[in-house]
């Protein structure tokens, strides 16, 4: 078990990595299968150093709507986003900093939650307090702040802490 | 059948244009730099999402064979947009806002952009 960890530090990225080059070479051949499988074995043991620790992954039926949820939501948003644009006079709009306090510790889930946050509705993830307990989020439109701030922490927020804490 | 494809590739083709012009409208009709931001982040992921699905919808429909590498444009896209993103938005507070006109950072002492500053001046280089 201790060789077989040694070996595959991080099968998520084996796995990952594999998957990757398959589609890049566009085949479903034996050919590129071996040599997907050789860069998903080679690279996570290569760079071993560089990433210690390993993020566990708690929930995959989670993992699986969150990945559907965010999608559906950059749907909405452009089309949010569009409207705004298109015919909402620029005076009107209402741009707002907002502070996100986060419930968040593991490097990797602030990192997917700042993501989703630029990826969905007039919101871009800016910056995080020197102790990274603090999310700091522009919205294109926020008449209602606090509104967009409970709505990030109850859509994402929470499915993230199931998912990796 | 064949019809119905091209009727459906053609309307993805379309929304991604409606999508990428309005992408690019923005840039121009909204005046600060943060609102900018928004648009080319977020109204190009649908108008470069729609040519690919296209894409992947032709070469299954019309060609015949299934091509599935459009998925990965995708994939990078999401993980670089907000990085960009980001390296905008730290540009701009540090170029444009001071710890006085951003929101207050709870129990930290900064935001981490401004921490820097702080701590280490920009060196001097014009010394040698």
């Amino acid at each position: 078990m201790k060789l077989l960890h040694r070996i595959f530090p991080h099968p998520h990225m084996s796995v990952l990595l594999t998957l990757v080059w398959m589609l890049l070479a566009n085949s479903l051949s034996l050919n590129s299968l071996v040599f997907g499988l050789f860069l998903g074995i080679v690279i996570p043991f290569v760079t071993q150093p560089y990433w210690p620790d390993r993020p566990k992954l708690r929930n995959w039926p989670m993992v699986v709507s969150y990945i559907l949820i965010v999608l559906w939501d950059i749907v909405v948003a452009n089309v949010t986003v569009a409207m705004i644009i298109l015919f909402k006079r620029d005076a009107d709009r209402q741009p707002n900093w907002i502070c996100v306090p986060l419930d968040l510790r593991s490097p990797e889930a602030i990192t997917v939650l700042a993501g989703t946050i630029t990826m969905t509705p007039g919101t871009v993830s800016a910056d995080l307090s020197s102790g990274g307990h603090n999310l700091l989020v522009h919205c294109l439109d926020a008449p209602d702040p606090e509104a967009v701030r409970d709505e990030i922490k109850q859509r994402y927020e929470r499915r993230l802490k199931e998912i990796f804490e | 059948m064949q019809m119905f494809f091209e009727i459906l590739i053609a309307f993805f083709l379309s929304v991604s244009g409606i999508f990428g012009f309005v992408g690019s409208f923005g840039m121009i009709k909204l005046k600060d730099p943060m609102s900018r931001l928004h648009a080319p982040t977020k109204a190009t992921t649908l108008g470069v999402g729609g040519v690919l699905l296209a894409s992947i919808l032709h070469s299954f429909a019309i060609e015949g064979h299934l091509s599935l590498h459009e998925l990965l444009i995708t994939l990078f896209l999401f993980l670089t947009a907000p990085v960009t993103a980001l390296f905008i938005a730290k540009w701009h507070i540090h170029r444009h806002e001071s710890p006085e006109t951003l929101p207050p950072t709870g129990e930290d002492d900064s935001w981490a952009t401004h921490a820097v500053e702080q701590e280490e001046d920009v060196p001097d280089h014009t010394a040698t």
